[in-house]
């Protein structure tokens, strides 16, 4: 038997990334099993495209550039907090924030609008998918949101290892609308 | 209790002996597995318990040597599971992917709490004026094919023959097709299989295998004007 | 929280950490050992509830329509509702708070030789989810029209309209309770897989790792990738039940089929989620009371990880029958025969373990045993269960019940309390009675068997699941009395688990007090005091010197090599 007493616990891997890995790893199964049962459904039946072209592409797009956007701001808040300058980190949380308010905002209007046009989540198949994936995608905005505000509001440059965390979050919220997107708008 | 095949009910289709063949198989391989398992199992606990002055061999196991004792069972549990596939492949295409034609279809529909069965009548076709709907109850010559039809109203039924070997999920929104043939006239139970709210223990109807003289004598009380 | 990194920390800060007042201490403790016995406590009192509802269950069915004692008769409304809930208790309230909660968070760190979690406060805000979680549950009793009652499965249509039941915040609160569970199990996942990947001691390799730490990540990292699909499929259901979406309803483009592809591609992984750990305890058992290495270490890691993978690809062999397309049958059929060759491996490789050993038969070891021979014989009937066509005739029926407890029950019970008996002294500082336990053995396993084992042969007979009444179908009146013998076994189980108690109860309020070894086991959790304080590790923590299962090492003067010694003091 070896008796080696140097052994590793895996060198710099930080705990937290870890831990969120591991927590992103079971949102991917979550969103994809939505995913995974919307695309089933669509392929096997038809009627679909008549539904599904009353939600507004245009909004859809926006939305999607916001989201784009504020993932690169959240990147330069990381890179900020790393260069330990507390003023940039809050502006680019900041940023990032508005932009996820924007997406929230415009999200309202949708669903507003197409409520009002009679298109409730009772309205069809599609639309019970739509409102399920787009409102369980935008509940994820909103703790993003939280988490982002709670970090803006510390500002700890010290802590540059949080904000990379809150923005491994924040691009898996990303990635998850770059999916819906075209699922749900443009097909 | 020791003969668990004893306790299949009475087999009346004529894919039910197919059926009970691979029970059969895989009750003959089990049991042999569990003798095997457990006697070793058995035997090391009495022979290797404590004994003052033996000490435990320093046996990790983990060399090809060692690990062969292991594998090659394995590996012989991988070979006897495939051949089983193998020996079920067949069956199961026989009972739910084949069927043989016939000119007897019926539709059973389950719903809470009871079998609708409908027949098409003389003329072949459901939705006609000459559809007959029973409550609980099937009638079907002996030695004759027939077609089922499973359809389900409100929430999801099963459709169950023990007698025939025979058991179909029922799935609102979904037309499944099935089939059996019976062998021996008689009444059969068909209880539901599946829970489908408070009034599932207790849904059953009644499958009636009639002679050929028999059946034709209830077809003409069905439908006396054909 | 950063001592749980630190690896040298001052006596005082040891001191400081443990003064903390009642509840800080007993109540929003971030301390591993103590969410701990949070976990066992919640599960231990769940078991009363789901045992409880399961004797009832068995009541109505050996003596339909008469009143049980204390309860008043039990119509087919409240039976529905009785096997929904044990189902889900025994599953999600019983099983994995005891197997994963209890022995993950108390083992974990102890093994690998840290002072806690990676993440101590995410560890007591799982156990408080998993308190709300229960509390909800507990509620679900209460509400009109009873608790959720459209099985534990939870099969829409009928559980997507409350006009099908009859239940309506009964079944919006079950699947809300289930969230929360999930929730819960998810943090403490997060929280075993990065502890075990991180914090392991200097020395501790992952091979050098004990089974139980490999058993608990691997069913954490099953629970983690399997559980997202049924969490949307869980949200489609109660948006369904709610706001009229029509997932599930056909009658607006729904398929409720879809709910059963999500459910059980959970479901499958899940069984394994409650099976690893127990099956952890056993390998750890086995080698301690057997004097011997654990044989294959390695393979048993390998077969570990194979199964968990194989277990995201055999869910349809639950429903064969469903009215999904029939050709999809035979592929299912191979991957899951294909499922049964790793654990064929391990059930192997423990009686391999036992070979040439020197074999003391004491009350954890009865219990890993009994485990192993019951375990078997559900493994074996699995294959019934497993080949399409033998499927027609057993599925939905009490042939599957049988094959579900001897697995289930087997790892619960007999896995969880060969863990518990093992582990008592460490995590309580007393020792447990050795005769009471070795009576509540043999009574659990003779009765175990009473209950269950006819089972099979009703099933084969054509009983079917989730009825009230046997009598009811006459082709079941001649064999009501199996239904009696196995609700006699039934109740002589529960009432075996008094011996249980008083053991625990005693012993925790007068037993002998442990000693730090008393199994002189090799894993670092045995090299801590009974029981470890808080931080577990004095001033330093542990080196590590060599695998688990260096048992009756030759050239050693003891029969055992703790992982901490320094070899060059074992000649």
């Amino acid at each position: 038997m070896s008796t080696s007493v140097e052994a590793p616990a895996i060198p710099g891997m930080p705990a937290g990334k870890v831990g969120v890995w591991w927590f992103l790893a079971s949102e991917i199964m979550m969103f994809g099993g939505l995913i995974a049962s919307y695309m089933v459904f669509r392929l096997g039946s038809s009627g679909w495209h008549e539904a599904s072209a009353h939600v507004s592409v245009a909004l859809g797009a926006v939305n999607t550039l916001i989201l784009l956007t504020s993932s690169l701001t959240v990147v330069q808040a990381f890179a900020a907090a790393e260069r330990e300058n507390a003023p940039a980190l809050r502006l680019f949380l900041g940023l990032t924030i508005l932009g996820g308010l924007g997406f929230l905002g415009i999200k309202a209007i949708e669903y507003t609008t197409e409520i009002r046009a009679g298109f409730t989540p009772g309205a069809g198949i599609f639309w019970s998918f739509y409102y399920t994936m787009t409102g369980l995608h935008a509940l994820h905005v909103l703790a993003g949101i939280v988490l982002n505000a709670i970090l803006f509001l510390a500002a700890r440059v010290r802590t540059p290892r949080r904000v990379e965390l809150a923005g491994l979050y924040w691009h898996f919220v990303d990635v998850v609308w770059i999916f819906l997107f075209p699922l749900l708008y443009l097909s | 209790m020791l003969n668990w095949m004893q306790w299949l009910p009475e087999n009346v289709s004529t894919f039910g002996g197919d059926v009970d063949g691979v029970i059969r198989t895989i009750w003959y391989v089990t049991v042999a597995w569990f003798f095997i398992t457990l006697g070793t199992l058995a035997a090391f606990l009495i022979l290797y318990r404590r004994r003052a002055g033996r000490r435990a061999a320093y046996v990790k196991g983990e060399r090809l040597r060692e690990a062969a004792w292991v594998l090659v069972p394995v590996v012989v549990v991988v070979i006897l599971d495939l051949w089983l596939d193998l020996l079920g492949a067949p069956v199961w295409a026989k009972v739910k992917i084949e069927r043989p034609a016939t000119d007897l279809t019926i539709q059973v529909t389950g719903k809470q709490f009871e079998w609708e069965v409908l027949y098409p009548g003389p003329d072949g076709k459901f939705g006609t004026a000459d559809d007959r709907q029973l409550l609980d109850e099937l009638h079907v010559p002996v030695g004759k094919p027939v077609h089922i039809i499973f359809k389900a109203k409100d929430v999801i039924h099963s459709f169950f023959l023990p007698n025939f070997r025979l058991k179909q999920d029922m799935v609102p929104g979904r037309t499944i097709e099935g089939w059996f043939e019976a062998t021996k006239p008689g009444k059969y139970e068909l209880p539901c299989a599946e829970l489908c709210g408070f009034g599932h223990s207790g849904m059953k109807g009644w499958l009636y295998v009639h002679p050929p003289a028999e059946y034709e004598q209830w077809v003409k009380e069905q439908w006396p004007l054909a | 929280m950063n001592q749980a990194r630190a690896g040298t920390i001052t006596a005082e800060a040891v001191e400081h950490h443990a003064a903390r007042g009642f509840w800080r201490t007993y109540v929003f403790s971030t301390d591993h050992k103590m969410i701990a016995k949070q976990y066992l406590t919640l599960g231990l009192a769940w078991t009363f509830v789901g045992g409880l509802l399961a004797a009832v269950m068995r009541w109505q069915l050996a003596w339909p329509d008469t009143a049980v004692p204390g309860w008043g008769e039990i119509g087919p409304e409240v039976y529905n509702m009785l096997v929904t809930m044990h189902g889900t208790i025994m599953v999600f309230f019983v099983a994995m708070p005891i197997l994963l909660g209890a022995f993950g968070n108390f083992l974990i760190p102890l093994m690998i030789g840290t002072r806690d979690m990676a993440f101590p406060r995410l560890n007591m805000l799982s156990v408080w989810t998993f308190a709300l979680a229960s509390l909800v549950l507990f509620v679900s009793f209460f509400v009109p029209g009873g608790a959720a009652s459209a099985g534990w499965t939870g099969y829409p249509p009928l559980s997507a309209r409350p006009a099908y039941t009859g239940v309506n915040w009964g079944l919006n609160l079950w699947i809300l309770a289930q969230a929360l569970e999930f929730a819960a199990f998810l943090m403490g996942g997060v929280n075993y897989l990065t502890t075990a990947i991180i914090l392991r001691a200097p020395g501790m390799t992952f091979l050098r790792v004990p089974m139980v730490v490999w058993q608990q990540i691997t069913a954490a990292a099953l629970f983690l990738l399997s559980v997202g699909p049924l969490i949307a499929g869980a949200v489609m259901l109660l948006l369904d039940r709610t706001i009229g979406t029509s997932f599930y309803a056909p009658e607006v483009g729904g398929d409720p089929l879809l709910w059963q592809h999500l459910f059980w591609f959970f479901g499958h992984p899940e069984v394994y989620v409650v099976l690893l750990p127990a099956l952890g305890a056993v390998l750890e058992v086995l080698p301690v009371f057997s004097r011997k290495p654990l044989f294959g270490y390695r393979w048993i890691v390998g077969a570990t990880i194979v199964a968990g993978g194989l277990s995201f690809i055999v869910w349809a062999h639950h429903m064969f029958i469903s009215g999904m397309d029939p050709r999809l049958a035979m592929p299912f059929s191979i991957t899951t025969i294909l499922i049964s060759v790793p654990f064929a491996y391990i059930v192997f490789a423990m009686i391999a373990t036992l070979w040439r050993g020197s074999i003391r038969f004491a009350t954890p070891m009865l219990f890993a045993l009994g485990f192993l021979a019951m375990f078997i014989m559900g493994g074996l009937t699995g294959i019934f269960n497993g080949s399409a066509p033998s499927d027609i005739y057993v599925s939905r029926t009490y042939f599957v019940v049988a094959h579900f407890h001897y697995t289930l029950f087997s790892a619960v019970f007999f896995g969880g309390f060969a863990g518990f008996y093992f582990w008592f002294p460490k995590m309580f500082g007393r020792i447990l009675s050795e005769p009471l336990g070795k009576l509540h053995f043999w009574l659990t396993l003779v009765f175990f068997n009473v209950t269950f084992f006819p089972l099979h042969h009703i099933g084969l007979a054509g009983m079917v699941r989730r009825i009230a009444n046997p009598l009811q179908y006459e082709a079941l009146v001649p064999y009501q009395w199996i239904n009696v013998v196995s609700t006699v076994g039934t109740f002589c189980m529960v009432a075996t688990q008094l011996v249980f108690a008083l053991n625990v109860v005693w012993s925790l309020v007068a037993g002998r007090r442990a000693p730090t070894n008393p199994w002189e086991a090799n894993t670092l959790e045995w090299a801590a005091p009974s029981p470890p304080p808080h931080l577990n590790w004095g001033p330093a923590l542990p080196t590590v010197y060599c695998g688990p299962y260096e048992y009756s090492l030759p050239e050693a003067r003891e029969d055992y090599l703790p992982q901490n010694l320094d070899p060059a003091r074992a000649r």
